[in-house]
């Protein structure tokens, strides 16, 4: 029997990795990794939740499904950007997206 | 009688009508509104004085206060309340026909005078706003409300003075005139609050009735600097009283306001605004006279000394209108003297009623020597004696007006000035032998200088005129002969059947000695005016200079000026405006833009941290989580 | 002996996870770590057939896997040139992400092994039956209580305004 504690502890590694990721990374599709990396954890706890706590539910499985789909969706979108900021600055370095100040 | 209030608010209208439309209305017919307005009003005026005075306002023979209209405008508590309303009682009326008598010459007059000026609508605009702030500042209600119109009457005053806004001299003077009455009316606020505060009215009925019972009890036992609450409260009156009717030291700023246009100096600088601190000495009378004696009494001496004063000044000065300012310092501090010697009721009432009636007949033949001086300056085009004389031949309509008012103001029987003149005399010769005799040497040389005048202007060698001087247009010589009869006329009316200290008619014979002693000072004044001014001669100079000194002095006014330029520039701005704008400047301005540039250093300081890297946010966003978990865990 | 099963590819999966997540965030090379990243989402869809979730195991392997990692690659090789390797990494960075990372790490761990869930370890929870595709197709279209139709044409509409949306962003000017 494995415990719940199992699985969350599993999706924390992964969820502080990509946190990792994403503050240490400067290629921007690696920051764009670490982000599906936390989507990923968060999806794993739902459905650990649901499994473990109310398995007569499915709350937590539809959450997880709902997610991945939006992280499809924001993928799709991130990506294209990228794309465009290839072409205006010939690399997707991150350093180079600070305008946000602005 | 309630249409008195339309008295009031006609002019109004008129100058929101003149005003509004300035650019649209002709100059004709700007004039022709505002002399119609006012001719309502004078009309009604006279219907409110025949029914008030005639049928009635006299009860059981006494004239009672009516308060014809009345609404009330602010309130405060539940008995301090400010109303806005039109009181009717003899002296109120009286003013009431004055000043419209005046104002409308005054608007007739102006059609000439003033014809082909820029700004001839703005003129009358201005006209208008000043006949509504003076009629509304006679009948009011209650000190406040007669504040309020004081105010007024000074801005319409400070207008009309700098109506030429494009002569620096203009502008000065209506600069100073503003400045030292504004001054003078904060003596007169802070009076009114103490009074206010002590009896907790502000209504001129309840103030005065019983004999001012009700002022008399508030205020006594309180004291300031040895002197009682009341004697503070009506001194600081006074003071009001003081600079809007130009007592010395507060007179500095009338001769200056010459620079107005010659009728609104008529108008307002010598028949009406100026006595409104007279009419608000008279107002307040009971109070004065037993909650603060001793301030009738400085009113007195300030009064006497005043006139004996202003009237050494205008023999010496030159420029026409400017003697007339002088001289109207000197009358006006005439009736306050009468004020001052009055007591109450009957024949010791009598200053009161000799007041009043100075005012009444003052008005007029002052108005008719300001107009006469204007129809001389818009013929001679100067204000200056030196290109004047002989004019005589040329102007006799204004000729013979302007001798009337000569003869009035000296107390020359029978015109007007001599019988309220006397009056005057024989009330200060019953109180105070004193102020009787610089009264009547003050009578004397008012003759000497109004002939001086008369004999500079009319007689003596014709000077190189550029222009054939000629007389002026009928719309401005009808006033004048208007004015000439009501000088010649007014004398007759028994005053005092009308108007007494205690409201209670009564009868007032001329006291033929006084009368005699006046008439002969005055006769001795103008035939050495004659002697000397008559034809030209070396003598006024001879004379002259055997008291050089003391004819410079006159010359400057006695330094009266350059004391108060003194007094401001070198004490007040240096002592005290100079500490306080280093103050704001730099503290208070420094605490200011410290806060500023403090604000500017410390954002700049933390601009850093808008690093606009994404990731910079998300690890401070993360560490904020993190410790916001923490802090749940631990507490 | 199932149960044993079960946890032998439980820890064979964490591990998996734990190791190919931190070399996906740490690789130089992109495309390495995109192919790291495959690895975890593949490990993912293998601990949710542990938790007897297969539609979701499913959806994971088509849409992740199959989806979005496509797209990853596609925009791999769309913005590197051959052989390219990111730049050596900040260490600044590194070190203030570490420290996050195991600051945030730690608060969670202890959080979850202080908490004490109420399951009451009854190995009946985790039962065997797999959960019915019926049911599953029935709650994403129903209307009723804790059925997701409106979420479900919400979330086809999201998605088709970012297709659209990407295509505007990408497209040439």
């Amino acid at each position: 029997m494995i415990s719940m504690e199992h699985y969350l502890v599993v999706s924390s590694i992964m969820f502080f990795v990509g946190i990792y990721g994403f503050i240490a990374r400067k290629n921007l599709l690696a920051v764009l990794i670490s982000i599906e990396l936390i989507l990923n954890s968060v999806e794993i706890n739902f459905s650990v939740f649901n499994r473990y706590l109310y398995p007569e539910h499915m709350e937590g499985v539809f959450f997880s499904l709902f997610g991945i789909a939006i992280s499809a969706a924001e993928t799709a979108v991130a990506i294209a950007i990228m794309i465009n900021v290839y072409r205006l600055a010939s690399n997707i370095d991150i350093r180079h997206i600070d305008k946000l100040k602005y | 009688m309630g249409f008195s209030v339309y008295i009031i608010l006609v002019p109004m209208l008129m100058f929101l009508v003149i005003g509004l439309g300035s650019t649209k209305l002709s100059p004709r017919a700007a004039g022709i509104f505002g002399t119609l307005g006012l001719s309502v009003s004078a009309v009604l005026s006279y219907i409110t004085a025949f029914r008030y005075f005639f049928a009635e306002g006299l009860q059981e023979g006494i004239y009672s206060s009516i308060t014809a209209w009345s609404v009330e405008w602010l309130r405060f508590s539940d008995k301090l309340h400010i109303d806005m309303g039109v009181l009717l009682d003899p002296i109120s009326v009286m003013m009431l026909v004055v000043i419209t008598t005046v104002s409308l010459m005054v608007h007739i007059y102006s059609f000439g005078y003033m014809k082909g000026e820029r700004g001839f609508q703005r003129y009358y605009a201005f006209l208008s706003l000043f006949s509504f702030s003076m009629l509304g500042l006679v009948v009011a209600t209650n000190i406040f409300q007669m504040y309020i119109f004081w105010e007024l009457v000074g801005a319409s005053s400070y207008l009309l003075i700098g109506f030429y806004y494009t002569k620096p001299a203009a502008i000065a003077a209506s600069k100073k005139a503003f400045i030292v009455t504004r001054f003078a009316d904060l003596g007169f606020l802070i009076g009114i609050l103490i009074i206010s505060f002590c009896t907790g009215t502000f209504d001129f009925g309840l103030l005065t009735a019983d004999n001012a019972s009700l002022a008399v009890t508030s205020m006594a036992g309180g004291s300031f600097l040895g002197l009682s609450t009341a004697t503070w409260a009506m001194t600081l009156l006074f003071m009001g009283a003081a600079g809007k009717s130009a007592m010395f030291p507060l007179h500095i700023w009338l001769p200056d306001a010459m620079e107005g246009p010659t009728p609104v100096s008529a108008l307002i600088h010598a028949a009406t605004m100026v006595v409104a601190g007279v009419y608000l000495v008279a107002r307040m009378f009971p109070l004065y006279l037993f909650a603060a004696p001793d301030v009738l009494t400085l009113i007195t001496y300030v009064g006497a000394f005043t006139a004996l004063f202003a009237a050494i000044i205008a023999i010496r000065q030159t420029d026409i209108k400017r003697v007339l300012a002088f001289s109207t310092i000197s009358q006006i501090a005439y009736m306050m003297v009468a004020l001052g010697v009055s007591g109450m009721g009957g024949h010791a009432g009598e200053g009161y009623t000799a007041s009043m009636f100075h005012l009444f007949t003052h008005a007029f033949f002052k108005a008719l020597l300001f107009l006469g001086a204007g129809s001389v300056i818009h013929a001679v085009h100067s204000n200056e004696m030196e290109a004047m004389g002989g004019l005589r031949k040329y102007m006799p309509v204004t000729h013979w007006t302007f001798l009337i008012a000569c003869l009035s103001i000296a107390g020359i029987p029978p015109f007007s000035g001599f019988f309220s003149k006397d009056e005057i005399l024989s009330a200060a010769f019953s109180h105070d032998k004193v102020v009787f005799v610089v009264l009547l040497l003050v009578a004397g040389i008012t003759a000497f200088y109004m002939f001086r005048l008369y004999y500079r202007i009319f007689w003596g060698a014709e000077r190189q005129y550029e222009k054939h001087p000629h007389e002026a247009p009928s719309v401005m010589f009808i006033p004048l002969v208007f004015l000439a009869l009501l000088s010649c006329l007014t004398g007759w009316i028994p005053f005092s059947h009308f108007i007494s200290s205690d409201s209670v008619p009564y009868d007032l014979g001329i006291n033929w000695w006084i009368a005699a002693g006046g008439i002969l000072v005055s006769l001795i004044g103008i035939i050495m005016a004659t002697r000397l001014y008559r034809r030209e001669s070396d003598l006024p100079e001879r004379i002259a200079s055997r008291w050089a000194g003391f004819w410079n002095a006159a010359a400057h006014r006695f330094y009266i000026d350059q004391a108060w330029l003194f007094v401001t520039k070198k004490i007040i701005f240096r002592c005290i405006s100079t500490p306080i704008a280093w103050f704001d400047r730099h503290v208070i301005d420094g605490a200011i833009s410290g806060l500023g540039t403090g604000t500017e250093k410390l954002s700049g300081a933390i601009k850093g941290i808008q690093s606009g890297r994404i990731q910079t946010y998300a690890a401070v966003f993360v560490w904020g989580v993190i410790i916001i978990a923490v802090c749940v865990f631990i507490f | 002996m199932e149960g044993i099963a079960q946890i032998v590819i439980f820890y064979i999966l964490a591990v998996a996870i734990v190791a190919c997540s931190i070399m996906a965030v740490t690789s130089r090379r992109i495309f390495r770590a995109a192919v790291y990243l495959l690895v975890v989402l593949l490990c993912t869809a293998g601990l949710y057939l542990l938790l007897n979730y297969h539609f979701l195991a499913v959806v994971q392997l088509s849409v992740y896997a199959g989806g979005i990692l496509i797209l990853f690659i596609f925009a791999i090789l769309l913005t590197s040139a051959k052989g390219d390797r990111t730049e050596p990494h900040d260490k600044r960075r590194v070190v203030s992400g570490v420290l996050t990372a195991l600051a945030g790490l730690g608060i969670t761990s202890w959080a979850t092994v202080k908490h004490q869930f109420l399951y009451g370890n009854n190995p009946t929870v985790l039962g065997d039956h797999e959960t019915n595709m019926k049911v599953v197709g029935e709650t994403l279209m129903g209307t009723g209580k804790y059925e997701y139709l409106l979420s479900f044409e919400a979330l086809s509409i999201l998605l088709l305004i970012c297709a659209v949306g990407g295509i505007l962003i990408a497209r040439k000017r």
